[in-house]
């Protein structure tokens, strides 16, 4: 394979706050090649937004900073240019879709500016041009009667045609990489569905990679080259979408899976996965996953498990769990 | 908005009516008389009697406030005893002298404001960000009527480099100027600072910076755009706060507009020019709120008026 289009390696973020210092991103990599879809998934403060907001160079500061890793993006590490360098390649190669359309557009600018603003600031295009690309980008997204509301304002629109406007953004500049954080968390489930099948056409039009941020697989399964899943700030789980949901290698993702309500199948309770989730100011040398996880035994308390291959498809899929293999062949202790 | 437009006349027309009844009583409530003032203190008990009769002083109070209603309705303010001329026209040929300061002051305080204000957000708890606020924390503490005292004593008195009062030429509009525009500045420091830092954590600020416009456009367009929103509501009742404030300050500095006027009447009890000028004072406040409510609109679309 050629070298991917962006190569993420042992990232690692940390955030000071008032109680100490927490690694919200410990040592994760993966490569996205051009067109790949590749999802994250992860519980709230797993660290899988945090990735995004580094990938993108929005790391809150001075509270969030990359404390080491390598970001590669065509062939030049992001990490290493000055700040303004990088926000450059915001918006044209790097593009970001919010989770929360309404708080994430401009509440005292016409929708159209913020579209057309892309191609005035970044393009030099004149103020009907952009307006003229901002109604085409509209309609192409979806928007009915898109040359009537493009002076409208943002709370002028519903939830699902606010995402539509701000994925209008995302693609404007044709980006090759398009990051969706949480893109239709704050969205109907009708329109959920919608948004999705957007994203997914979108992208195979403009043959953009893309990074699909989430904490459903529900969501992902139909969209997803890769999956990667994240726990306390790392990588348990990585594999390609088949292969984790077929022979899972880790009982978090296993956990993930039991909890989503099957459509087609029997009424059954769901089973949330126990506990909750780690304490990222005191983690111990053992697996983060250990108080919640059925699979534990001693060892779980002792080390804490690296990424290995899991047998089945072991070039491509791999998992952070000493029983990797028990819980991939599904054998359910007690 | 025409049915807008007529509950807000309806409401001005209350506010007004409520300023001139509280003058009205308040005046007639100090101490002092001013057939007395008139005619001098070796004036006879007859003579100051006749006069009281000739001036309407000797009926009841609310006769006296019937009569005066009525008059003000028909735009009749009544005649300066002291300049035996119309009262309104005597504070309106003063009141572009007060306007004047008044926009000076304005001006300096917004300038000086919102631009301290941003360096103190963009520079928050660095020594610049220390220095605005204290500059503010000082300019709201120190009293006008001392800052401009000690104005005139600095760069008058002894540097020789301003007039210490009078009015005519930019030169003498500075040190009035300053001395009004400060408590405003130190406002809307406070509220320009506070509101950016706010808004920059605001998620469409993370948006602004994901298109990958330079920091300048997110923070001078997109953040500052959104921070106004309450300083123009702030600056405009100040607009109307410094009409009326500009009083101490005219005083010390010896400008003759409505506030030096004002004092001056007051003090020579000439009842008819203090209603007039409360009363002008009061419908600028009013104009201005109504100026402020609809430009409201113009920087947040989501409350725009007459919906």
């Amino acid at each position: 394979m050629d070298d991917p289009l962006l190569s993420v390696q042992d990232l690692t973020v940390r955030f000071r706050t008032r109680a100490g210092t927490v690694t919200a991103v410990d040592r994760v990599s993966f490569d996205l090649a051009e067109g790949e879809t590749l999802a994250i998934l992860g519980e709230t403060g797993s660290g899988k937004s945090v990735t995004a907001q580094a990938l993108m160079g929005l790391l809150p500061r001075p509270a969030g900073q990359v404390a080491g890793g390598r970001i590669v993006y065509d062939g030049t590490d992001l990490l290493a240019r000055p700040r303004s360098d990088t926000r450059r390649l915001n918006g044209t190669d790097l593009a970001m879709v919010f989770q929360d359309p309404l708080s994430s557009l401009n509440p005292v600018f016409r929708v159209g500016a913020q579209i057309g603003e892309l191609f005035r600031r970044r393009r030099g295009a004149s103020r009907s041009e952009a307006r003229r690309k901002a109604i085409e980008l509209m309609d192409r997204v979806g928007i009915p009667a898109a040359a009537r509301r493009v002076d409208d304002y943002p709370h002028q629109f519903s939830g699902g045609m606010r995402q539509r406007v701000m994925i209008a953004m995302a693609i404007a500049l044709q980006p090759r990489v398009l990051i969706a954080d949480e893109p239709t968390t704050a969205l109907d489930v009708t329109v959920q569905a919608q948004v999705m099948a957007l994203l997914a056409e979108l992208k195979a039009e403009h043959r953009m990679a893309m990074i699909l941020i989430s904490h459903d697989l529900g969501v992902v399964a139909g969209v997803a080259d890769r999956v990667m899943l994240m726990y306390a700030g790392r990588v348990v789980e990585t594999g390609g979408l088949r292969e984790v949901y077929e022979t899972t290698g880790h009982p978090y993702t296993r956990g993930l899976m039991a909890s989503i309500p099957a459509l087609d199948g029997p009424r059954e309770r769901l089973v949330p996965i126990k506990g909750s989730p780690p304490d990222l100011m005191r983690l111990l040398a053992s697996c983060p996953f250990q108080p919640r996880c059925e699979f534990a035994t001693d060892i779980c308390g002792t080390e804490r498990p690296e990424l290995m291959p899991v047998p089945a498809r072991p070039e491509s899929h791999r998992a952070a769990c000493h029983h990797a293999k028990e819980v991939a062949t599904d054998v359910v202790p007690g | 908005m025409t049915a807008y437009l007529f509950r807000r006349t309806l409401f001005a027309v209350f506010v007004l009516w409520g300023a001139v009844t509280v003058v009205f009583l308040v005046l007639r409530l100090v101490p002092g008389d001013p057939a007395q003032l008139i005619l001098g203190s070796d004036a006879t008990q007859d003579e100051i009697a006749r006069l009281r009769e000739q001036m309407g002083l000797n009926r009841p109070l609310v006769v006296q406030y019937g009569i005066y209603l009525g008059d003000v309705v028909r735009f009749d303010f009544g005649d300066s005893y002291r300049y035996h001329s119309d009262a309104m026209g005597l504070v309106m040929g003063r009141f572009p002298l007060t306007l004047q300061l008044a926009v000076v002051a304005m001006a300096i305080g917004l300038v000086l404001g919102i631009s301290l204000g941003v360096v103190g957000a963009l520079r928050v708890n660095r020594l610049a960000d220390r220095v605005v606020s204290v500059f503010a924390l000082l300019s709201q503490s120190m009293p006008s009527f001392w800052i401009g005292i000690m104005f005139i004593l600095v760069f008058a008195r002894q540097l020789h480099w301003l007039a210490s009062g009078g009015h005519g030429g930019f030169d003498r509009l500075v040190l009035p100027g300053i001395t009004l525009a400060l408590p405003l500045i130190a406002i809307l420091i406070r509220l320009t600072r506070s509101g950016l830092l706010d808004v920059v954590h605001e998620n469409y600020i993370q948006t602004a910076r994901a298109k990958g416009l330079s920091e300048r456009l997110v923070i001078f367009l997109h953040a500052i755009r959104n921070a106004l929103i309450p300083i123009v509501t702030v600056a405009g009742l100040e607009f109307g706060k410094l009409l009326g404030g500009a009083v101490i300050v005219e005083t010390v500095f010896s400008w003759p507009g409505v506030g030096r006027l004002l004092i001056d009447s007051i003090s020579a009890r000439d009842y008819n020019v203090v209603q007039a000028a409360i009363l002008l004072i009061a419908c600028g406040f009013v104009l201005i709120n109504l100026v402020v409510d609809v430009l409201y609109g113009y920087l947040d679309p989501r409350i725009r008026l007459g919906r």
